[in-house]
């Protein structure tokens, strides 16, 4: 039975990313979507901090600010807090207007898939 | 296949605005730190009764030594709820929630102390219980939904104690101080995590 509900699920998100022409599949992916909106509600967040949102580990986090930020979604600003380094993020007016356009995208598909 | 694009979409949705309440919200409120919190003022409201009418100013003393035994069994448990859950407690939304919750409190430290020093002891519950609803209405909106609804709860309980004599202010803080923060204590320790 999960077998088939995660089946139908996964077959969902590829219809979702080949149904919508510009749809961001940047940010589609679970942990970088959850990155973004959380930077959307907080001006600066450092990288534990943001671990300790995701629930996940150091190297996840890393891989994914780091696609983020290649893609000019988010920028890093690097610092030291006494001997400790220090690692804030921010989301950039392009990430905002990504997850923007991806809620709107994920609004449109409810609205044209609506239960009559 | 539309409804399983639709339940898609709606998860997704679900997902976003969980993050997102999640990452602005200090969440480490000590359910059972509140519930024992209020077991103690209970205890209070009872020893510091028949001061009002012999010595409000011990009375006033009883209440301010259980005030620093709740700072400090709040403080602890809430210390041991966000190691638990692994929140920061310097994080943005933490922060900000300090700020809104100290800012009456200091208020109303300033305004015992002016009012102890003219001698006037019965406003004083009055102004607690208003002072500390405001604490948690102002700080709610960094925090779970079942704060502002505390804060307001003491709020109505200060406005009634504003109307009558010491000894039923003594009793409305022991309503106050005592039975909300034991009911929202119970809520808040069943419905997020501790």
């Amino acid at each position: 039975m999960a077998k088939a509900a995660s089946g139908a699920q996964r077959t969902a998100r590829r219809v979702v990313q080949t149904a919508i022409p510009d749809f961001d599949r940047l940010i589609h992916e679970k942990t970088r979507l959850a990155i973004v909106s959380a930077l959307a509600v907080n001006p600066t967040l450092t990288f534990n901090e943001l671990k300790a949102i995701l629930k996940t580990t150091d190297g996840n986090v890393s891989v994914h600010t780091r696609k983020l930020e290649e893609a000019n979604y988010l920028t890093c600003r690097k610092s030291f807090q006494g001997r400790m380094p220090r690692t804030e993020y921010s989301l950039t007016a392009a990430g905002r207007r990504a997850l923007e356009r991806y809620l709107n995208h994920m609004e449109a598909l409810i609205r044209a898939t609506r239960r009559v | 296949m539309p409804d399983a694009l639709r339940d898609h979409a709606v998860d997704n949705l679900r997902y976003i605005r969980e993050t997102m309440e999640r990452a602005g919200s200090f969440t480490s409120i000590p359910g059972w730190g509140g519930f024992i919190i209020g077991l103690t003022a209970l205890a209070t409201t009872a020893i510091a009764e028949p001061l009002t009418a012999w010595t409000p100013r011990l009375w006033l003393w009883t209440w301010l030594g259980e005030a620093v035994l709740a700072g400090s069994i709040g403080a602890f448990t809430m210390v041991r709820k966000a190691r638990r859950a692994g929140t920061l407690l310097a994080s943005g939304p933490a922060r900000r929630f300090f700020i809104s919750y100290f800012a009456p409190m200091v208020v109303g430290a300033i305004l015992t102390a002016a009012m102890v020093r003219i001698g006037s002891y019965e406003p004083l519950p009055a102004m607690w219980l208003l002072l500390y609803g405001t604490a948690f209405v102002s700080s709610g909106a960094f925090s779970i939904r079942v704060i502002p609804i505390l804060g307001v709860c003491f709020m109505i309980l200060g406005l009634a104690a504003a109307f009558v004599p010491l000894g039923v202010g003594n009793l409305l803080l022991g309503a106050g101080f005592g039975g909300l923060h034991i009911i929202f204590g119970l809520i808040i320790a069943r419905s997020y995590g501790g």
